[in-house]
């Protein structure tokens, strides 16, 4: 269908390969959450892995930050249907996470955890292998509060409410269990490629 | 949870534009006629999909004016951003009779009905006032008593959307309470406010409630959504209580 009158501010040429369907390209960085900024001091702060209800192993910031660091420039991709390109992380590879516990990943599904009570469901696989991290900085900088601060997943490859903002840990489930925006009608797995925004997509 | 119940319906879906109301200088009203049933809650958005020509698609989300109970068509109630690429498109392109892409609802945590109960308070920020005035109507058309308070900011008297129809439901003194703050002139009126909201305001308007409230909303712009939010939180309000919806930038 076409709309009559509309012939839209188009997107440059070099870029269109970039930019899922559905997405236009912004130069902000829009700020989106279901509930006020949680305010984490770092001396407060801490990560926790768990297996099912079990707590697995906990760092502190301090010994968090002590782990492997690793940069990682990427395209992100909300899904009010902005996209952002080039955008410049550093923070904890899960894959380094995983291998300071000494931990083989132990399901098949994980559940973010957020300071504000959020969950998101991701399969490990997506988190895995480079593609995610633990973010502690954003374009060279702590990551600010609005943005997840002091620390948020960061799953680049999924629309971004997967990367879930003041995470406090990684659970692993035996069932892919729908989190926060998933039990309320959002898609269960939010491949913005697929277009996968909302259940049924 | 009820919520879970509530699956998006993911569908796009036609619906007519049968109606264009201008309400500020800014702000005009889209009255829409879904193809297909539409059943939605106070609070809740849909997303719309133009398409160009060339196959170029932009989609945006807008939240609901209308209550699902006073009205059978959709209300969108759209604020022209000058360099917009969708706000323009309906502000100055946009005609009656026109067909456009729409799906939802869309949301499911940014929303009350007269079930949830109150004291409830109400926040919002220019456009962001918009969900929120989907909830007073549903109060109004259920006829509830729940204690409703909303705290409503724009920059001058003319651009407050809604402004008669919500005096006129504050007037009935049935548990409904307007404050309006202006940011870029003196108020015309005695007990409303002329600056940004502040946790003095916010203070004031906790207490014009006659028990804390059991929820409340904010909504709007992104920086006013992050201050209220804040001197709610300072004001002793539970974070757990606060929802907001962000307009994004
Ligand atoms: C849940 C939700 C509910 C919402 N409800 C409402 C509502 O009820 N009413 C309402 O009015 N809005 C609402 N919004 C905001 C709405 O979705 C749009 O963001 C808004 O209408 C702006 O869209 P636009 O296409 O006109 O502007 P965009 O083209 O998206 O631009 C937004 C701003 O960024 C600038 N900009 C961004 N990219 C470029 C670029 N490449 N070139 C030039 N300038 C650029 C523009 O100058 C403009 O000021 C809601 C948003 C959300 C997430």
């Amino acid at each position: 269908m076409m709309t009559r009158g509309f012939t839209g501010r188009g997107q440059p040429s070099e870029i269109k390969d970039r930019i899922p369907p559905g997405q236009s390209l912004t130069d902000d960085f829009p700020v989106l959450s279901a509930g006020p900024t949680p305010r984490v001091r770092t001396e407060d702060w801490s990560f926790t892995l768990k297996i099912g209800p079990k707590p697995a192993f906990t760092w502190n910031w301090d010994e968090f930050n002590a782990l492997p660091q690793t940069k990682l420039t990427r395209d992100i991709h909300c899904v009010t249907a902005w996209s952002k390109l080039d955008t410049h992380w550093q923070g904890v590879l899960v894959d380094d996470i995983l291998a300071e516990a000494n931990l083989e990943a132990p399901t098949d599904f994980v559940l973010a955890h957020g300071y504000d009570g959020y969950t998101t469901n991701v399969p490990v696989k997506d988190l895995v292998g480079g593609k995610a991290m633990i973010a502690t900085s954003y374009d060279g900088k702590p990551l600010p509060p609005d943005h997840g601060g002091p620390a948020r997943l960061l799953v680049p490859h999924l629309y971004f409410w997967k990367s879930a903002k003041w995470i406090n840990g990684l659970q692993f489930t035996t069932r892919d269990e729908p989190g926060f925006w998933e039990l309320r009608g959002y898609h269960i797995y939010g491949d913005p490629w697929r277009e996968q925004r909302y259940t049924g997509d | 949870m009820q919520d879970e119940l509530l699956a998006v319906q993911a569908k796009w879906q036609k619906a007519n534009i049968i109606g264009i109301v201008r309400q500020t200088p800014r702000v005009t009203s889209f009255f829409f006629k879904p193809a297909l049933p539409f059943f939605y809650r106070p609070g809740q958005h849909v997303d719309v999909r133009l398409s160009a020509p060339d196959g170029y698609q932009a989609q945006r989300s807008y939240s609901i004016a209308s209550a699902p109970d006073s009205s059978e068509t959709i209300e969108l109630a759209i604020e022209r951003l000058d360099d917009g690429e969708v706000s323009t498109f309906f502000h100055d392109a946009a005609e009656i009779g026109d067909e456009i892409e729409l799906r939802g609802p869309i949301g499911g945590h940014f929303v009350w009905t007269t079930e949830d109960g109150g004291p409830v308070l109400l926040i919002g920020g220019g456009s962001g006032v918009v969900p929120l005035v989907s909830m007073v109507r549903h109060r109004a058309a259920q006829g509830s008593a729940a204690p409703v308070l909303l705290l409503y900011s724009a920059r001058t008297w003319d651009e407050l959307i809604f402004r008669d129809e919500l005096l006129g439901l504050a007037q009935r003194a049935n548990g409904f309470d307007l404050s309006l703050t202006l940011t870029r002139e003196a108020s015309p009126r005695e007990n409303h406010y002329a600056r940004r909201i502040d946790p003095a305001i916010i203070e004031d308007v906790l207490a014009r409630l006659p028990m804390p409230p059991k929820l409340a909303f904010v909504c709007g712009a992104n920086a006013f959504v992050t201050t209220a939010a804040d001197a709610l939180i300072s004001a002793g309000v539970p974070a757990n209580i606060i929802r907001v919806e962000r307009y994004g930038v």
